[in-house]
């Protein structure tokens, strides 16, 4: 990677432009707009040829790491490789061109889509029905919590405004309970790593609406009381929901509905391997089991005979998005699901399970293991077993690992341990790539006991060397 | 080991406070300090806001974390200290000396409440 | 690899999960395609559908895109990468996403933009709540009748939940009535205002007025912008607008059913602290280079968890990319071309249908692009006939007789003189 520092205003220069657009002929020009309503100064936008433009962002490119660069353990974000026909397919004009608003008749392809992939999400998951609506995982988080609190409202019971969340959740979790009007309740973990059900009994009364959990956990445990669980919130009257954070690693093997689960989102662009994009857009469908089916979000997708017909949900918990979702990311997730198809798929869930143990079984002697059981899809370290000594932190192994050429874990997440590094390999990488990785981690930490200061001081071989963030919050230059 | 001053009143959330006839002055102690890193910004009250005691008035914020402040007595805001605005890591190097508000306060007695440098030092013992 | 674990057999993987819930069943899904197998079912899929001229607006707009978006949003160093919290191989990322906000900024005339939101709608939604958060006042949002309905009812939503009471100040002739509002803001309980810069009516709002009304109550206002407009019309910084937000799918995004589109929320210096989502900053590496990092990331979900200021985690990264490319090639002037194209075309079919005596003016207030008639035939009828000649046009809006059209550069005269063909053709079954 070459550090490149220029910003596109940079290069602008009088008079030039990247567009090609036909000369205005038309009779009637913005000018004859009311002066009061037209803006005084055009706005100071950069001038730059197509070629500078193309070459500015391509250089902007090579300062970046992607799942095709290499090797993105970043755990709890599921970084699989992202099949290059999905890309293809949802270029496809006949659907790019589509206007949300045409009418039904004109886009029954689109709506089977959309159809045959909530049909494809159910199977997988076990639930009765989904909106694709959401924009992300934490848009569905709100709109299934929305979906939670209307069943409650719809019954007459009022009271529900709780909802318990462990302490191991994610911190979207409590925000999008929050943004909902929910006052969250933590429960706690078991130094096992699992909800401690006896803590949980008692705060399950008759103003909790909800518990949100991920399963496998944060720790990439399977909450293996989740029978007792679902037993007691139910019987408590409240309602289960289940972050799809961490579906991968159950895909295939286990669906979220046999466990109990009400209501729950998936996250296409993790389990069904759309890409991140840099952060978005991400798409983060919802399922409900089927008493809660009428609660679904605006607008919905229903077949009346045969026709595909675009509804609102006159019960629901009402819109959330402006259209359906985004749509060319369900053609990713739906070629995802045609090219597995229904053998495959039973294979993601358990390969993914096998790498993440096999990297935590190889590295265990060098790295804290909090938790020494069978993991999912991923696992957490606390840290360097030696070399604290040394000072060494769990930032500076991650930053040294750039140096190596891997994207760093997650790191300092789950909140339960001080130096948390979060390690998720996918089923998408070979046992050389892992290897490769496992060799790394294991000279990091030979380096922290023999040669500290390398780690203390990397990465070395990146454009950019541990960026002032001190500076930047306390200073903010948010714009050139 | 965090710095703690004799003659100031401590709360379990951190703050202390200076009774200065019928004004308090509050702020972070040096233990709060250490643990947030590097202070980016302080989120104070306005003056004339009125403040009740165990509530939240405004939050510390560094990098990486973030953190209420808790109202350790209640009463009306006099004055923000409004260096803090321009440089926050005021608070890192002499937290003492760098209040956060200055507040007039009505009922003395709130301070029972509160610990004394060798009971905060006792506290802190305790949480390490 | 087995071996390593400790097992002998994949099931061994999942011994901790209780027996009853392992699935044994056959999934509903297709069997494995190839990829010839793939593109055949998408040919099939995609046949069933019917592109369409497309002459509505109505939140999403046909506006042409460079060919040199498609090269640099393909980078898979861009597409493949997740969110930049490395900031040392984000680089990239941070940048333009640096580059999106200036653009943004200075589009809608403010301080500061975040990293970008969902879609226009939602981000409404935020700015709703972020006002409340502002002034503290989580009773009250005023939301203007003339904002499309999607946004209505979005926002709507989110407050409903959020515990925030919604009032739809009902339109004036089709704009936004200030003395309505001003009559609601003087009960004192309200957080802001969201008002359109351009409304469901495709008119182009006169906003006067509006900023000192909120103002003077201590609330906020919040502009609703199409952004490609900005380049000639007034924009929410000049209004006195406190917040702007919208959707940038205007900036050459392809209409794509719906999605991925980006929202932006943009805000005055002073509430920097509780604008929702990623936001990047400038700032110096180890060695004093210029870099880029996240920043102001105590405000967010990961650290704030229920005291966030929104649940937002991921922005349209890829899709800010887009119209941070698109503003590039365009620039100011393009802008402008783009607006000079879209308004004389739309002026020229509002003539064009008014002198087939078939429809009647709303009224005369100005507009750019999208205008509404109303319509002397059935709404029904007209629709089916267009569309049987190939044109997406006359959407219905909210009223009986209300049709709305929407012209870009993309639309040439040819096209039009057809679309005003149709209607003339209905004109003469009609008469006969």
């Amino acid at each position: 990677m070459k550090y490149y520092d220029k910003l596109i205003f940079e290069l602008s220069k009088e008079d030039r432009n990247g567009f090609s657009l036909p000369e205005n002929d038309w009779q009637e020009t913005p000018e004859n707009i009311p002066a009061v309503l037209r803006r005084a100064v055009p706005p100071d936008l950069p001038q730059v040829s197509e070629p500078d433009a193309v070459r500015h962002y391509v250089n902007l490119s090579n300062m970046n790491f992607g799942v095709d660069t290499g090797f993105y353990p970043l755990g709890s974000c599921t970084m699989k490789y992202n099949p290059k026909i999905c890309e293809e397919t949802a270029a496809h004009p006949g659907f790019s061109g589509l206007h949300p608003l045409q009418p039904a008749s004109t886009v029954q392809g689109a709506l089977r889509i959309y159809d045959e992939l909530s049909r494809f999400l159910c199977s997988l998951t076990g639930m009765a029905a989904f909106t694709l609506n959401p924009f992300a995982g934490a848009h569905g988080e709100l709109t299934g919590l929305m979906i939670m609190r209307s069943w409650h409202i719809s019954r007459g019971d009022l009271k529900r405004t709780r909802i318990i969340v462990p302490d191991s959740a994610h911190g979207t979790n409590p925000a999008s309970a929050a943004v909902c009007g929910l006052e969250v309740v933590q429960v706690r973990s078991t130094p096992q790593g699992i909800i401690d059900v006896e803590a949980l009994k008692p705060l399950l009364d008759d103003r909790v609406a909800g518990i949100m959990m991920t399963n496998p956990n944060t720790l990439g445990l399977f909450e293996t009381e989740i029978h007792e669980i679902e037993a007691s919130v139910h019987a408590a009257g409240g309602l289960l929901y289940y972050d799809g954070a961490n579906m991968n690693a159950l895909l295939g093997k286990v669906r979220p509905g046999d466990m109990g689960f009400d209501i729950m989102h998936l996250n296409l662009h993790k389990t069904f391997s759309t890409p991140h994009g840099g952060g978005g857009p991400g798409s983060g469908p919802v399922g409900v089991a089927a008493h809660l089916k009428h609660l679904l979000p605006s607008p919905a997708v229903h077949c009346r005979g045969g026709f595909l017909t675009v509804e609102d949900q006159p019960e629901g918990a009402g819109r959330v998005s402006g259209f359906m979702g985004n749509f060319s990311v369900l053609l990713k997730a739906y070629t995802y699901i045609l090219m597995l198809g229904k053998q495959n798929v039973r294979k993601v869930g358990p390969y993914a399970v096998l790498s993440a143990n096999y990297i935590k079984e190889s590295l265990k002697d060098c790295f804290r293991l909090p938790v020494p059981a069978l993991c999912k899809h991923e696992f957490v370290f606390d840290g360097l077993s030696s070399g604290q000594e040394n000072s060494v932190t769990t930032l500076d192994v991650a930053k040294r690992l750039l140096d190596y050429g891997f994207h760093a874990p997650t790191i300092y997440f789950p909140l339960l341990f001080h130096q948390s590094i979060m390690i998720e390999p996918t089923e998408t990488e070979s046992k050389e790539t892992l290897d490769a990785f496992i060799d790394a981690m294991r000279s990091i930490a030979a380096e922290a006991a023999t040669d500290p200061d390398i780690l203390r001081s990397a990465p070395h071989a990146t454009p950019v060397r541990r960026p002032d963030e001190t500076l930047a919050a306390t200073r903010p230059k948010l714009v050139e | 080991m965090s710095k703690i001053i004799e003659g100031l009143f401590y709360s379990e959330s951190h703050e202390w406070v200076r009774t200065e006839g019928d004004t308090a002055v509050i702020g972070i102690t040096d233990f709060a300090q250490k643990s947030m890193g590097n202070i980016v910004y302080v989120d104070m009250p306005e003056e004339d806001d009125e403040i009740s005691q165990n509530e939240e008035f405004g939050a510390v914020e560094s990098v990486k974390a973030a953190s209420d402040l808790i109202a350790p007595v209640s009463g009306t805001v006099i004055e923000k200290n409004a260096a803090l605005e321009d440089e926050p890591g005021l608070l890192n190097s002499d937290p003492y000396a760098n209040w956060i508000i200055r507040v007039r306060f009505s009922d003395i007695s709130e301070t029972d409440a509160l610990m004394d440098a060798a009971e905060y030092t006792e506290f802190l013992s305790r949480q390490a | 690899m087995l071996d390593r674990a400790g097992l002998d057999s994949l099931d061994g993987l999942y011994s901790d999960v209780p027996e009853d819930v392992l699935f044994k069943g056959e999934f509903d899904l297709p069997d494995a395609m190839t990829e010839m197998e793939v593109r055949r079912r998408f040919e099939e899929i995609a046949s069933m559908n019917f592109p369409l001229k497309v002459f509505c607006g109505a939140g999403a707009y046909d506006h042409y895109s460079p060919a040199a978006i498609q090269t640099v949003i393909s980078r898979s160093e861009f597409l493949t990468s997740y969110t930049p919290y490395q900031a040392e191989v984000s680089q990239g990322t941070l940048r333009y996403i640096f580059e999106f906000q200036t653009m943004m900024a200075r589009l809608t005339g403010m301080d500061c933009a975040n990293a970008s939101m969902y879609d226009g709608p939602t981000s409404a939604a935020e700015a709703a709540m972020m006002m409340a958060a502002c002034t503290k006042r989580k009773r009250r949002v005023l939301l203007s009748e003339t904002l499309l309905p999607q946004v209505i009812e979005t926002v709507g939503t989110y407050c409903r939940f959020h515990g925030i009471e919604i009032t739809v100040i009902p339109h004036n002739d089709r704009t936004s009535d200030l003395q309505a509002a001003e009559a609601e803001l003087e009960k004192g309980d309200a957080a802001g205002m969201v008002v359109p810069g351009i409304n469901r009516y495709g008119i182009i709002e006169d906003l006067s007025g509006f900023a000192d009304a909120v103002h003077r109550t201590g609330a906020l206002l919040t502009v609703y912008s199409d952004p490609s407009s900005l380049a000639v019309v007034r924009c929410p910084g000049e209004w006195g607008a406190d917040i702007a937000c919208g959707d940038a799918q205007t900036l050459g995004l392809p209409l794509n059913f719906g999605g991925p589109y980006a929202g932006f929320l943009c805000c005055r210096q002073g509430f920097v602290r509780k604008l929702p989502g990623r936001i990047v900053g400038e700032t110096v590496d180890a060695d004093g280079k210029r870099a880029y990092v996240l920043t102001l990331q105590a405000r967010e979900q990961h650290i704030r968890r229920e005291k966030a200021t929104s649940n937002i985690c991921s922005n349209q990264s890829l899709m800010a990319l887009y119209a941070t490319v698109y503003l590039s090639l365009m620039g100011s002037e393009g802008l402008r071309r783009v607006n000079e194209l879209s308004y004389g075309g739309a002026h020229y079919l509002y003539s064009r249908l008014l002198e087939t005596g078939m429809f009647y003016k709303l009224n005369d207030k100005p507009f750019l692009k999208e205008f509404v008639l109303h319509s002397k035939i059935p709404p029904e009828t007209l629709q089916k006939a267009l569309l049987d000649a190939g044109f997406f046009a006359a959407l219905s809006c909210g009223e009986d007789d209300l049709v709305s059209f929407c012209v870009t550069e993309k639309r040439t005269k040819e096209e039009m003189d057809g679309l005003v063909d149709v209607v003339n053709q209905i004109r003469h079954e009609v008469l006969r």
